[in-house]
Formats: C-alpha cells, sequence, structure tokens
C-alpha cells in the first residue's frame, strides 16, 4: 500500500495475534446482505504519475489573467515566511489541543491570533476560528438571537449576497427571520444602507429585532455610517453585528471605535491563498458581555501546577461535546491553520506594514477609478471606497466576458451576484490591491476603452499582443 | 451526611422551606461530581418558574448541569455573589452557596419532594 | 536548550517599535486623503513589531512545544490520525490551484471544476451514494447540511410535524448539536448493552414525529451495528430517513457502502479517511453524499458536467428546490485537492487495502491491550477499539486521565479519553492503518509499564506529564478568570517566565 508500513510478514503475525485466518474474518459484523466488494475507481498511481496529473489540471486554470476580482476574496501578497513556517509538521499534521501539556504550540498560538484579531477588530473576545465569513455571519445573527431572546434579525443588502444566502440557509433550520435592508437607490447615499428603512424596520415592535448586520465595506466596496447605524439598533434594543474584511481594519474605524457588538468577516486576506474558495478563515469577534454565547473554541492563558504560563482551551461548557443538544452550535472542527496563517502574516506585516497594504491599496484603486472613467466607465456611487468599487459599463456581462479574451478578469458582473438589483445590472465590481501595478491598470483601461469604442469585438486572438 | 432539615430533589437540589418562602441550592455530592465549579446562570429576580423545570445552568470545567426549580413560584432574590465567586457551590454549597430565593405558590408541592433519609439512599446507590 | 526552555515569550512582549518591514512599499502620502476622516480608525491597531528572523523563531520554537502526526504515534480515537502524504501539500501549493478566485468565471476555473468532480463522482462510489456536495466545510457542517436537506424533503411532502431527530446516547456531541441547529428535538436513545443501538428501544421511540435518525456507523465504540437492517427498514416504515455520521469510515471502504444498504444521507470527514491534514483543528472538509430522495435539496451551487464535457457551476436559481448555500464559495478546496490526490494515489484497491490495514491493526492492538487493560467489547471491532481503566481504578486508585497524562512521559499521544459516555473510564484507542507493527508494540509495552507504576508508584502517575513542555494546567482559573487575549496596555498579564 502506498504509505502503510505493513508488510506481508507483519500482516500475518498480526492475523495470528487476533487469532482470525484472513481479514474477512474481522468483518462478520457486518451483514452479508450489506457487504459489498471493492470500489469501481481507477488503479493506484505512482507519485510521478500522480503529480503530472495534478500540473496537468492546475495547468487548466486561468490563474494567467490580469485580475481586478474581488468581490469577497482577496489577492494579496503573502511573505513566503508565512507558507514555510505554516509548511511546519508540528503545526499541521497537530490536531485539536486536547492535551494541553503536548500542544502549547497550537495554544500559544491560536491565543496570540484571538489577541490580534482583538487589536483589529477593538473587540475582547475572539473565536478560534469559523469556517469563512459567511458561516462566521451567520453565526453572529444567531448569537443576537440567543442573548436577546428575540426571532428576527436585519441584513443589510449592502452584506455579500453569499454571505445573505448563507443566513437565511441557517435561519431556516432555527425557524428564525432574517429580513433585508435596502440600499440607498440614489443621490450622495447610493448603494449604502437606508436608515430611513432601517428606523422603519427596527419600529415594527411585534417584531422585535435581535441584531442587525452591516458589512463595512460592504459589497459594493461603500462605506457604510457605522456609529449612525449602531447607534439606531442599540436603542431599539438590539445588538449591533459588523462584517469586516481584516486588512481595511489598518485604516479604517474598527467595530470597537464604532459601538459593534460583535464582529465578523473573512480572514482570507490575512496571508491565505483565493484556492477557489477556501479553507478560508471565518473571524467570530464580540464584547466581553457576550462570551458565554460566542460559538467556536477560545484559548485562555492559565498556568501549570509548577506556575509556569501555559495556555488551554477553555470555557468549553459552550461546545457541542458537552453541552450537547444545547450548545451554542454544533462546530468542531475549525479553520487553526488559517487563523495560524494570518497570525503570521500579521507578524510578519507588522502595523505599518498592513497600513500600507490598505492605503497602497486604496492609492491604486484611485488610479483604477481614474483611468476607467477615463475609458468611459465611471462609478456608479458617489460615496466614498476603500480599494473596491463598481463602475457602469453597458452590456456589462458581455464585456467582460470578452475582456478575458484580452487576458483581463475585469472584476465580476454584478448582475451575476445581485441579479434583484436592477439599477446596478450595468455593473461592474473591480478591486485593486498592493498588488496590483500600474501596468496592469493602464492595459484594462486600454482594453475595456477598446470595448466601449466598439472596436474590441473579434479582438479575442489578440491576448499575446495585448499583454 | 446530608443537613436533615432540608427537602431534596432527584436533581440533587436542596431547598428550605421557611413559611411560603424556599431557599434552593445544589447538594454537595452535586458539586462534586460537577468538580470545579466556573459560572452560574441564575433566573432573573420576577421570574414565575414551574416545579422542575430548566430555570439556570451551573458549569464546571468539564460538564454543565441545569438548574431545575425544585417548586412553582416567584423568583424573588438570587444570590449575586455567584457570579463572581462561582467556587462557593464547591466550598459551601449548603450556606453561602444558596442560589436563588422564591416565594412558593403551593406548599402542597412540597410533598413531592424527598426527605434527608431518601435523598442520602438515592446517592448511596449512585 | 532542553524543550521546556523553548517555552518563550509571546509574540506582543518580542515586540519592540520599529522592527520589521520590507515587505510592500510605501504608499503615497495622499492614498486615504479621499477618505472622511470619521470613517479612518482614531487608533493604530497594536500589533506586534517584530523581524522576520524573531518571527521565524518564534514560530519554529513554538511548533517545537507541539506533538504531531509525524512527531509519533496519534492514536486519537475517533479522529483517524494517519500519515499526511507530503505531494498532497505540493498538489494543493500549485499556483493554478492556489491562486484561482473562487468567482473566477467557469471556462477559467476548468481544471478545479474537474477535479471537484472526479472527486464528487469517487466520493459517491465509495459511499454508494447516488450524488456528493463537496460544500462543507467540516464534518459538522455536514451534518447540519444533511438534516437540513432531510428538513426540506419533509416539508416538501408537507410533513410539517416531524420535529424529532433519534440519536443513540454514544453518539458524537455534534449530532444532537446538529438536530438543535436545524430546529429539531433530540431524543437520546440509551445503547444496547453489547454497545450496539438497541433497536428496540429506536423503534419504541419512531413514529410520526420522527423526522431522522442518526447513526454512526461504525459506531463510537469502533463496533459494526450488527442490526442494522432491521433498524433502517423500521426507520423507513415510519416515514423516516436515516443520517449515517461517515466519521469511522476509515473501517469500511469496499466493504460497506452506506447508500447501497439504505441510508439516505452521510457526511464524510476527509480530513480523517482522506488523509488531509488536522491542522491544529482544522481546516477539514465535510462533504455530503445523498441518495435519491434528498437529490433536490442538495445546497447550491453544484458542479455540473455539460455534454460537452466542459465543467460548471450551477446557477443561483437553477434548481429552486435546494436547501440553498452553507458557505460563501464551493468549498475548502485546498482541502479538496488534497483528499483527490489522496483517492488517485491508492485508487480503489488502495483504499480497500487501507480500510483491511486499518481493522487488522486495530485488532491486533486491541488484542494486545487486553494483555494489560479492559477491553469492555470482545467481538472484532473496527478501525478502533474502546479500553478501560476502571479495573486499574477499583485497584489503584489510577484513573484513564492519569493513564492518559502518564503516556505522553513514554512519547506517545494519549488516545481519545473519557468517550464514548456509555463506557466507565474510557480510552478510544484508534492505531490507523499508518503505524507499524514496532509502534503498536511499544505503545502497548508503555502501557504495560503504566499499569506497573499504578501499583508501585502511583503518585508518580498523578503528577503525570514530567518530561513535557509544561505540566497539568490550571483549567479552574481559566475558565473563573478568563484571559482570552492579550492587553498591550493594561499591564495585567502573567509575564513571562524569562
Amino acid at each position: 500500500m502506498t504509505y502503510g508500513p505493513h508488510t506481508a510478514e507483519d500482516r500475518a503475525q498480526m492475523l495470528r495475534a487476533i487469532g482470525v485466518d484472513s481479514v474477512d474474518d474481522l468483518f462478520a459484523d457486518i451483514p452479508a446482505s450489506l457487504r459489498s466488494s471493492g470500489l469501481d475507481l481507477p488503479a493506484p498511481e505512482a507519485e510521478v504519475d500522480l503529480a503530472a496529473r495534478l500540473s496537468e489540471l492546475a495547468a487548466c486554470n486561468r490563474v494567467d489573467l490580469m485580475s481586478f476580482l474581488g468581490a469577497g476574496a482577496y489577492r494579496h501578497f503573502t511573505p513566503p515566511v508565512v507558507d514555510q513556517l505554516l509548511l511546519r509538521s508540528e503545526f499541521y499534521t497537530a490536531y485539536t489541543p486536547y492535551q494541553p501539556e503536548i500542544s502549547q504550540g497550537t495554544l500559544q498560538t491560536i491565543y496570540e491570533y484571538q489577541s490580534l484579531m482583538a487589536e483589529l477588530t477593538g473587540m475582547d473576545v475572539v473565536s478560534a476560528s469559523h469556517y469563512d465569513g459567511a458561516t462566521a455571519t451567520a453565526e453572529a445573527a444567531l448569537m443576537t438571537c440567543r442573548a436577546t431572546h428575540r426571532e428576527r434579525v436585519l441584513v443589510s443588502r449592502g452584506v455579500h449576497p453569499h454571505y445573505r444566502q448563507t443566513i437565511c440557509t441557517y435561519f431556516a433550520g432555527a425557524s428564525l427571520v432574517a429580513d433585508d435592508i435596502p440600499l440607498v437607490a440614489d443621490g450622495p447615499d447610493a448603494g449604502t444602507t437606508d436608515l430611513a428603512a432601517l428606523e422603519r424596520l427596527l419600529a415594527d415592535t411585534d417584531h422585535p429585532v435581535a441584531g442587525v448586520v452591516v458589512a463595512n465595506p460592504n459589497f459594493l466596496g461603500l462605506l457604510e455610517p457605522m456609529a449612525e447605524i449602531g447607534r439606531l439598533t442599540h436603542a431599539a434594543g438590539a445588538l449591533f453585528v459588523s462584517v469586516v474584511e481584516p486588512v481595511s481594519l489598518a485604516v479604517l474605524a474598527s467595530p470597537g471605535e464604532y459601538g459593534a457588538d460583535i464582529a465578523a468577516g473573512d480572514g482570507q486576506p490575512l496571508g491565505i491563498p483565493l484556492a477557489y474558495g477556501g479553507p478560508y478563515l471565518g473571524i467570530l469577534a464580540c464584547r466581553e458581555a457576550l462570551v458565554r454565547g460566542i460559538p467556536g473554541r477560545l484559548v485562555g492563558m492559565t498556568a501549570d501546577i509548577d506556575g509556569k504560563r501555559a495556555f488551554v482551551m477553555t470555557l468549553r461548557a459552550r461546545e457541542q461535546d458537552i453541552r450537547r443538544d444545547k450548545a451554542s452550535s454544533n462546530i468542531c472542527t475549525n479553520q487553526a491553520l488559517c487563523a495560524l496563517a494570518a497570525a503570521i502574516y500579521l507578524g510578519a506585516l507588522g502595523p505599518h506594514g498592513l497600513r500600507d497594504v490598505a492605503a497602497l491599496g486604496a492609492a491604486r484603486a484611485s488610479e483604477l477609478e481614474t483611468a476607467l472613467a477615463a475609458a468611459g466607465a465611471p462609478r456608479i456611487h458617489p460615496g466614498p471606497y476603500l480599494n473596491e468599487f463598481a463602475v457602469r459599463v453597458p452590456d456589462a456581462a458581455a464585456v467582460h466576458s470578452r475582456l478575458i479574451g484580452r487576458g483581463i478578469l475585469a472584476g465580476v458582473p454584478l448582475a451575476r451576484l445581485l441579479p434583484d438589483e436592477p439599477t446596478l445590472a450595468d455593473g461592474l465590481l473591480v478591486c485593486a490591491t498592493e498588488v496590483t501595478t500600474q501596468a496592469e491598470i493602464a492595459a484594462f483601461a486600454a482594453a475595456l476603452g477598446d470595448e466601449l469604442a466598439g472596436s474590441g469585438r473579434g479582438a479575442t486572438k489578440q491576448r499575446g499582443a495585448d499583454r | 451526611m446530608v443537613p436533615k432539615d432540608l427537602r431534596y430533589t432527584k436533581e440533587h437540589e436542596w431547598v428550605r422551606v421557611e413559611g411560603d418562602m424556599a431557599t434552593v441550592g445544589i447538594t454537595e455530592f452535586a458539586s462534586e461530581q460537577l468538580g470545579d465549579i466556573v459560572f452560574v446562570e441564575l433566573p432573573e429576580i420576577g421570574r414565575t418558574v414551574t416545579q422542575f423545570a430548566a430555570v439556570g445552568v451551573i458549569e464546571s470545567v468539564k460538564a454543565v448541569s441545569d438548574l431545575f426549580a425544585p417548586l412553582t413560584g416567584e423568583v424573588v432574590e438570587s444570590n449575586s455573589e455567584l457570579s463572581t465567586a462561582p467556587e462557593l457551590l464547591n466550598s459551601d454549597p449548603f450556606g453561602k452557596g444558596w442560589m436563588l430565593r422564591m416565594r412558593v405558590d403551593d406548599a402542597a408541592q412540597v410533598g413531592a419532594l424527598l426527605d434527608a433519609a431518601a435523598y442520602e439512599a438515592l446517592t448511596s446507590e449512585a | 536548550m532542553t524543550v521546556a526552555d523553548r517555552l518563550g515569550p509571546t509574540i506582543f512582549e518580542r515586540s519592540r517599535p520599529g522592527r520589521g518591514g520590507g515587505k510592500v512599499p510605501h504608499p503615497p502620502k495622499d492614498a486615504l486623503s479621499r477618505i472622511p476622516a470619521g470613517n479612518l480608525r482614531e487608533a493604530a491597531p497594536r500589533l506586534p513589531e517584530v523581524s522576520e528572523p524573531e518571527l521565524t523563531r518564534h514560530y519554529v520554537n513554538l511548533s517545537q512545544l507541539n506533538y504531531s502526526v509525524d512527531t509519533g504515534f496519534y492514536p486519537l480515537g475517533s479522529c483517524t490520525m494517519k500519515y499526511n502524504p507530503k505531494i498532497n501539500e505540493w498538489a494543493a501549493r500549485l499556483n493554478g490551484f492556489a491562486a484561482l478566485h473562487p468567482l473566477a468565471p467557469d471556462e477559467a476555473s476548468q481544471g478545479t471544476l474537474q477535479l471537484l468532480w472526479e472527486l464528487e463522482e469517487a466520493l459517491a462510489e465509495i459511499g454508494g451514494m447516488k450524488a456528493v456536495t463537496l460544500q462543507p466545510a467540516a464534518g459538522a457542517q455536514g451534518e447540519l447540511t444533511g438534516i437540513l436537506m432531510i428538513r426540506a424533503y419533509h416539508r416538501s411532502r408537507g410533513e410539517t410535524d416531524r420535529t424529532e431527530v433519534l440519536v443513540p446516547d454514544s453518539a458524537h456531541g455534534t449530532n444532537p448539536a446538529t438536530a438543535s441547529m436545524a430546529g429539531f428535538k433530540t431524543i437520546t436513545i440509551p445503547s444496547a448493552p453489547d454497545g450496539g443501538v438497541d433497536v428496540d428501544a429506536f423503534r419504541a421511540a419512531l413514529g410520526p414525529r420522527t423526522a431522522a435518525i442518526m447513526i454512526t456507523n461504525p459506531s463510537t465504540l469502533g463496533l459494526f451495528e450488527a442490526r442494522l437492517c432491521e433498524l433502517l427498514d423500521a426507520v423507513h416504515e415510519v416515514g423516516a430517513l436515516a443520517y449515517m455520521d461517515g466519521a469511522n469510515l476509515n473501517a469500511i471502504m469496499g466493504r460497506f457502502k452506506p447508500g447501497e444498504a439504505g441510508f439516505d444521507v452521510m457526511h464524510i470527514n476527509v480530513h480523517k479517511t482522506f488523509s488531509t491534514p488536522h491542522g491544529g483543528g482544522g481546516p477539514g472538509a465535510g462533504p455530503v453524499g445523498v441518495g435519491e430522495k434528498l437529490l433536490p435539496f442538495l445546497p447550491s451551487p453544484r458542479v455540473l458536467r455539460a455534454s460537452d464535457g466542459s465543467f460548471r457551476l450551477e446557477g443561483a436559481a437553477e434548481r429552486p428546490t435546494s436547501i440553498g448555500r452553507v458557505r460563501a464559495f464551493v468549498g475548502n478546496t485546498g482541502v479538496l485537492v488534497r483528499a483527490y490526490a489522496y483517492i488517485r494515489a491508492h485508487g480503489g484497491t488502495g483504499l480497500c487495502e487501507v480500510s483491511d490495514d486499518a481493522v487488522l491493526a486495530a485488532n491486533y492492538l486491541k488484542v494486545r491491550v487486553a494483555e494489560v487493560l479492559d477491553v469492555p467489547f470482545t467481538r472484532p471491532c473496527m478501525h478502533e477499539f474502546v479500553a478501560s481503566s476502571a479495573t486499574l481504578k477499583a485497584e489503584t486508585g489510577i484513573r484513564t486521565l492519569d493513564v492518559a497524562k502518564r503516556l505522553i512521559d513514554y512519547g506517545f499521544h494519549p488516545p481519545t479519553i473519557y468517550f464514548p459516555l456509555t463506557v466507565d473510564e474510557a480510552l478510544l484507542i484508534e492505531p490507523t492503518e499508518t503505524e507499524s507493527l514496532e509502534t503498536l508494540d511499544a505503545f502497548v509495552e508503555a502501557l504495560r509499564r503504566i499499569v506497573v507504576e499504578a501499583h508501585s508508584d502511583p503518585e508518580l502517575l498523578h503528577s503525570a506529564p514530567h518530561s513535557s513542555p509544561v505540566r497539568r494546567l490550571d483549567e479552574t482559573m481559566a475558565a473563573r478568570q478568563p484571559n482570552l487575549r492579550w492587553r498591550a496596555m493594561t499591564g495585567v498579564q502573567m509575564p513571562c517566565p524569562d
């Protein structure tokens, strides 16, 4: 067997010790009518052939495109030290630190991750990790219902549509209600959460609101009036959930500063590869008052019997293995290695480096805005943004598709993700980060200008020349 | 050796009935079974509770247990000291570790509780 | 330097203003000037400032405080801590896989889509299921996905009164927790004396209110449910569905296909059976296989193959019966690449051999462990078995916890302890197929010596471990006065010992 150590003699020796003639005897408990014989799968493949197969599959993915795509997952530079350290066997081949005496490495790194994320979010308590931003947000919404004994949350339509759909999936099971807060349709605040609508929704005292969920920056890249939303939310006795992008927190006001009770988000931008959607890092953080209701593992500092500082999983009675059907969540396996990646990334960048990443993304995005506007694709919304924004492009989906032929991944057509927002039907959501180059911006603007001028049709075969 | 003047439940609560008032806690047996108690969640004052319904939570490092109301009535006081010193449930379960005081609706319900001898018999089986 | 000396300062204590830098260029000074001041942060986050050499030493030293599969024997029952082939790590890091954006158009994602589609097919064959979704991020999320599909199935038939999920008392805590999350009431069914599910007790509890049963098979005791046919018939007779917790799939590949046997839905822990690394707690992945009845309810989007052989993700509104999304994007793809590599490396015959060897090793170890500890269930086990220190405790006062902690001194990771809850002083031992006979024998030898020590020097065991970086921890203090984050400015920390 490929990775097994047993020789024929080993197997024979084990069978003798057990006192059976063949391995088949060990499966005697399987009722005869339920037994199957073998698997209809391809033959084993030697590593050299497997490596070739995998390389070939990987090469079928077009990661060569110049990408301006964000929309919930972001391309960043990951210092090589991150991956090098993650590949320490002692980290990635260990499991949940059930035996703290021989798991101090994992435990201390989780404690440090909690601390780093608490600094970024301005929160007191950070769970050791959730699956991704969407499930962390759904868990945050469930937390508000448990904490307030209310059954309805309000979710801004500025929250990532996939997150909103995930909340709906989770809420359907629990028979809870998630209502949308619309976005402002036009004017200076277009594309941000409609505060008047929020007030109306909160005023429905027959259906009291447990929590209000708003993203900053929102899905359209816009900055939301978080302090005001928090004030309205708290006035109605509800809890305020802020959905955040962690790199932005180097420069943007933190949930702690504007009064959020819970922060959720995806830690993928912190040194975790895009990898077609996962594994990512669900960030879930809250104020101290909610600590008994936060789902997921927590690591705390303590001492051993000699008084030596040490770390251990704590407040375990919240969890499924102890509280079973009354647990705060069913989560067990989490995304610990991704949390470690984020912690190493933050250590490698430091506070100034992280600020530079965020600010450089903002600077590149300004340049992108200017270049695209000059090419005929102006921003749709007037409000402030950090590094992602929507532009208006006639026949956006077709243009997006033709630009791929020119080697450019022009963000994502908003109609694909927000089919129910007709005012955004001609929108492309684009983003820039510190790895976006000025040459790429120029190439994108030129190709887009070309397309919009009508000369781009049939240009799909010129990819090489364009790059 | 449990106090003779108290009544008990099968869920290991003790009850001191004085007129229409009752003081409730958990027994030493329960606190030993749970181990080091780290957190207690008590019902809010004024809440009406029903006999044998879960009204609170007791957490130790590696276990969790519901607190059941031994009698029907209204909660009039809870031991606020337990929020900062849950260890009182381990060190003095029948005394400083009392959990709540309630006004009892129906004194006849006391008859459904165990006396000290019956409770001792219950715990010696366990 | 001994290992204990590596217990060092936190990354915050290593910080000195001005250290680090050089990773990205400085932005123009006016980069943020277009953003209103009210949206900006008042105080910069107090992240540590360390140089790369210090950062590297910090994490390398911390890593050395861990025990891992690559360190030694890790017989943690129900977790399947087998060796993680290194080619899988290499594969997941191929730029074509790692750099692909989850919203990249289908035409730009054909390599990954093909891999996911082939993996779904392989897992469906292994589970005997009609189709598989790869979306769930972990076993517990797979359970939630499965139970939400069961909920949708009953509702689609107008049977909204089915509000109960039956779970045996030996189940993982995730089962009842999942049932609650999905809005069901958990009914706990006691186990039979032979460790199996009590079919009669199940039968008595089954009825028009039953939505589903959740069964771990092989069970958490490492036993195959011998009366499975009867149980599944009874479940389907009352119109309920059967969920199989596939945590223990490593025992049965090629021998038993849950879908063919009549289970309607199961999850698979790829970080167990298919050897994706456990990562200190995750990430894993928890694909879910379904039979005919639940096909319409699979989460969206599914990976589809067109008639021309190309692949695509299902559109948002394409299948209104779907329970919807269970996460932001299509799956823990990086983990799934590793699982795919593992399955291709082994092929069908190799996977059968994996299960055969896992069961063989567990039965061998069970016979050997029975020389020194109680082994309550004597019939052949599957890939793991339960031992117990009940007799040892009665004779010496030494508990399973002490045995486990002393195993650390002998260089082994302890088994899962005090689980399942149905066995007194339990040790759940899972050797996996990748441990050599010499390792298994050395483990038994360590247990033998521990039992001798329990009689001759019990204090040595009560105070174990003695060789680990730290000794037993004050978990009570950790829970009574939780310190869950470093507070740079408040000075309430316990300072670093050096």
